[in-house]
């Protein structure tokens, strides 16, 4: 069974044979990335809204050359110049743009549930491209893809998720798609950004080395003091790293040819070392910025396709 | 003018009696089995005769944000409920901190002429935390409490001050049990379920701090502390233990606290948002068990009307509230249904408490020389709570659309028939 609807929101939407249909399209689809002529045609004539009504470089980027890679007319808008800055609510901004007959949204804000939101209130395409702390599921996608390039399977994987548990949305999304894939997952971080963290059934491991220890991939996550106001912060970086960073001689626990993965940017010397964030032997981070656009011409391509019941 | 309602079930807190009610005016004035002759009868068979619902906890939006509801639509939202007199809380437009807008509040209640209107006035000027309303001129225009709902007064000494002022004003303080400094920025239950939405939570424990806090201060100044909208398992057990201890203490919880739980948040549904917010089952089953042992001394509404525009936006976005007054007597009869408490109980806590709490000595029973303040009530009655029996200008309820089982319909108001279902009379 193909993937058939026509947004994407959330990870737990998908199922192992979804995952696999995306892997497959975004392997055919980084193959055409390497070639000098770069460009289907299969989107030509098709608008795509990159939305992203909060900060992003990397990602707004990554679906901007997708969306140009299919041929479509990408056009970008940011939160700073909206309407959403004079008062307009999210559902009239939406359904402006709309009116200029758009076809996809690929939408980026700070509130949990918003893509959800959107996506009931518009007959486009929606794609999550990070909701709050809630999902980024083409963030996940990208992972696993990187994940099974170097494996060549999910089989007996151990993934170790380790950082600000609470705030993360890539964490969210990939525990689900991994729990679909039969891939264990340790997590791992700093107690207040943990509470709770049983509700996603994951082992959940006391200290670095117990994280580290036996997996064959490591999600190190951001720290997002961003979306940690209110709170009372961890009492420094230098004892963040101490306590919660990777370093090269803690890699040591992990399996010999384990991988780091990172959704970036790298607050340097902080979650990740530079001999490990630098060590391309085991970091993979500049593999998943590269997988990241061909993942999402594969979602572009299936929802699209999706909703002209191509 | 003798309105005779035969057929019906009496229910008032300590019995049950099926009997005729004759009504002279205002006042019920006759309780028998023989029908006397009137000038209007309504046949109440099958269905049940209950105290008007008083209902110490709403918004009424009135003045300053008319369009969410006002005094007027509030009224009517309230009678197509049951509910016969309401106390609406004071974060208006302007802070209802002064004698002069209880008095206008009041007035435009009475020019509608639905529900008698008792206004919680402010505890602090403006709700801003620092100095103490004139809460004596205000207790003479017609406050019959006082709260900064909606902003919990954090200064320890301010509540002291309120506590010990309001006493000597034969008056009481309801504070909305929140210790700020834990909020976090937080729009939901702080636990499991946030966790899963990622969604910042408020944890129960801002509720049990700040009451924990309140029981103490009315301990030290012999004040009556009323803890609004009671959420959490651990508030009732501290509420208990001060109840044991003497303190002048009582609570109020809201339909949506014993029937929903934070799991109804999973769609994101704005209309689940709301201060203090859904908790977990287990609140829930302690809510009802609190109920049912006494713990719990009312169930308000905590009607927050709020416009459409406002609640349909993102989930951190939207305000808190959602409407009650309509969903009051099928989610309290969910009760009923349930084992949980009896129809007597449903009425001691619905009207007979509430009146005790207000002082208001002919209101809460079904009995001669009371005022005929009355709901005739079908517990059996299915319905669909929809748009057309919608009376709020507001449609932020989870229940809007939804098929409902019992209903206030005929709502009697100081002798006069002021709710038909489904359409008001006057």
């Amino acid at each position: 069974m193909a993937y058939s609807k026509k947004n994407l929101i959330s990870t737990k939407d998908l199922s192992s044979d979804d995952i696999f249909q995306i892997l497959n399209l975004a392997k055919h689809y980084k193959n055409l990335n390497l070639q000098n002529e770069k460009k289907s045609p299969l989107l030509k004539g098709v608008t795509v809204v990159n939305s992203f009504f909060e900060n992003s470089t990397r990602t707004r980027t990554s679906f901007e050359i997708a969306a140009k890679r299919l041929s479509s007319d990408a056009i970008n808008f940011t939160a700073s110049s909206s309407s959403t800055n004079k008062g307009e609510t999210l559902i009239d901004t939406i359904k402006n743009i709309e009116s200029m007959k758009t076809d996809i949204f690929i939408m980026r804000h700070s509130s949990s549930g918003a893509a959800k939101f959107v996506a009931s209130h518009t007959p486009s395409c929606v794609i999550n491209a990070g909701d709050g702390c809630n999902e980024h599921p083409t963030q996940a996608l990208l992972d696993l893809f990187t994940i099974y390039e170097k494996f060549g399977s999910f089989d007996n994987l151990v993934v170790s998720i380790i950082g600000d548990i609470a705030h993360s949305r890539v964490a969210r999304s990939n525990i689900y798609a991994m729990q679909t894939l039969g891939i264990k997952i340790k997590l791992f971080g700093p107690p207040q950004m943990m509470q709770y963290a049983s509700v996603f059934g994951c082992e959940i491991c006391k200290d670095m080395d117990e994280a580290v220890r036996g997996s064959d991939a490591i999600i190190m996550l951001r720290i997002q003091l961003e979306r940690s106001d209110d709170e009372t912060p961890f009492p420094s970086i230098r004892e963040y790293s101490r306590y919660f960073g990777l370093s090269k001689n803690r890699m040591k626990q992990a399996k010999d040819n384990a991988i780091i993965l990172h959704p970036g940017p790298i607050n340097r010397g902080v979650e990740l070392n530079s001999d490990v964030a630098d060590d391309t032997r085991i970091s993979n981070i500049l593999s998943q910025v590269e997988n990241g656009v061909a993942i999402r011409m594969a979602i572009l391509d299936i929802v699209y396709k999706n909703l002209k019941g191509l | 003018m003798r309105t005779l309602i035969k057929n019906g079930m009496i229910i008032n807190a300590n019995d049950s009696k099926k009997a005729n009610v004759l009504i002279e005016n205002d006042k019920i004035v006759d309780i028998t089995l023989d029908e006397p002759k009137a000038d209007n009868i309504i046949d109440a068979n099958g269905k049940l005769i209950m105290p008007g619902l008083i209902d110490i906890h709403v918004h009424f939006r009135d003045p300053g944000f008319e369009y969410k509801d006002d005094i007027i639509s509030g009224s009517e939202t309230a009678v197509a409920g049951g509910v016969t007199a309401c106390c609406p809380m004071a974060n208006t437009n302007p802070v209802n901190d002064n004698a002069t807008i209880t008095r206008d509040m009041i007035k435009k209640a009475k020019k509608r002429g639905l529900i008698d209107l008792m206004p919680i006035g402010a505890i602090t000027n403006g709700m801003k935390g620092g100095s103490i309303t004139e809460m004596g001129e205000m207790s003479e225009a017609g406050c019959v409490a006082f709260s900064d709902d909606g902003l919990p007064v954090s200064s320890s000494d301010v509540m002291r001050a309120a506590l010990e002022y309001s006493a000597f004003h034969g008056s009481f303080i309801i504070n909305h049990s929140q210790d700020c400094s834990l909020c976090r920025n937080g729009h939901m239950n702080e636990g499991l379920m946030s966790m899963k939405l990622g969604i910042k939570g408020m944890p129960r424990e801002q509720e049990e701090i700040m009451i924990s806090r309140d029981m103490l201060l009315a301990k030290l100044t012999g004040g009556h502390i009323h803890i609004a909208h009671v959420s959490s398992g651990w508030s009732l057990k501290l509420i208990e233990t001060a109840k044991k201890e003497g303190i002048n203490i009582t609570c109020e919880v809201c339909p949506h606290h014993f029937t929903f739980d934070d799991s109804y948040l999973e769609g994101y549904d704005t209309n689940y948002k709301m201060s203090p917010p859904l908790r977990t089952k287990d609140d829930v089953k302690a809510m009802r068990e609190g109920l049912r042992n006494g713990i719990i001394d009312i169930i308000c509404t905590d009607h927050a009307p709020h416009h459409l525009d406002e609640k349909e936006r993102e989930f951190d976005k939207a305000p808190f509230g959602i409407l009650g007054l309509q969903t009051l007597i099928p989610l309290t009869l969910n009760l009923v249904r349930d084992g949980v408490i009896s129809l007597n109980k449903m009425v001691e806590l619905t009207s007979l408490n509430p009146a005790k709490l207000l002082k208001l000595n002919d209101r809460g029973k079904i009995e001669i020389g009371y005022l005929a303040d009355i709901a005739i009530v079908d517990p059996e009655f299915e319905y669909i709570y929809d748009e057309n029996l919608n009376k709020s200008k507001s449609k932020n309820s989870p229940l809007l659309g939804k098929k409902l089982k019992g209903a206030a319909i005929k709502t009697i108001k100081s002798g006069k028939l002021v709710y038909d279902f489904p359409n008001v009379v006057v």
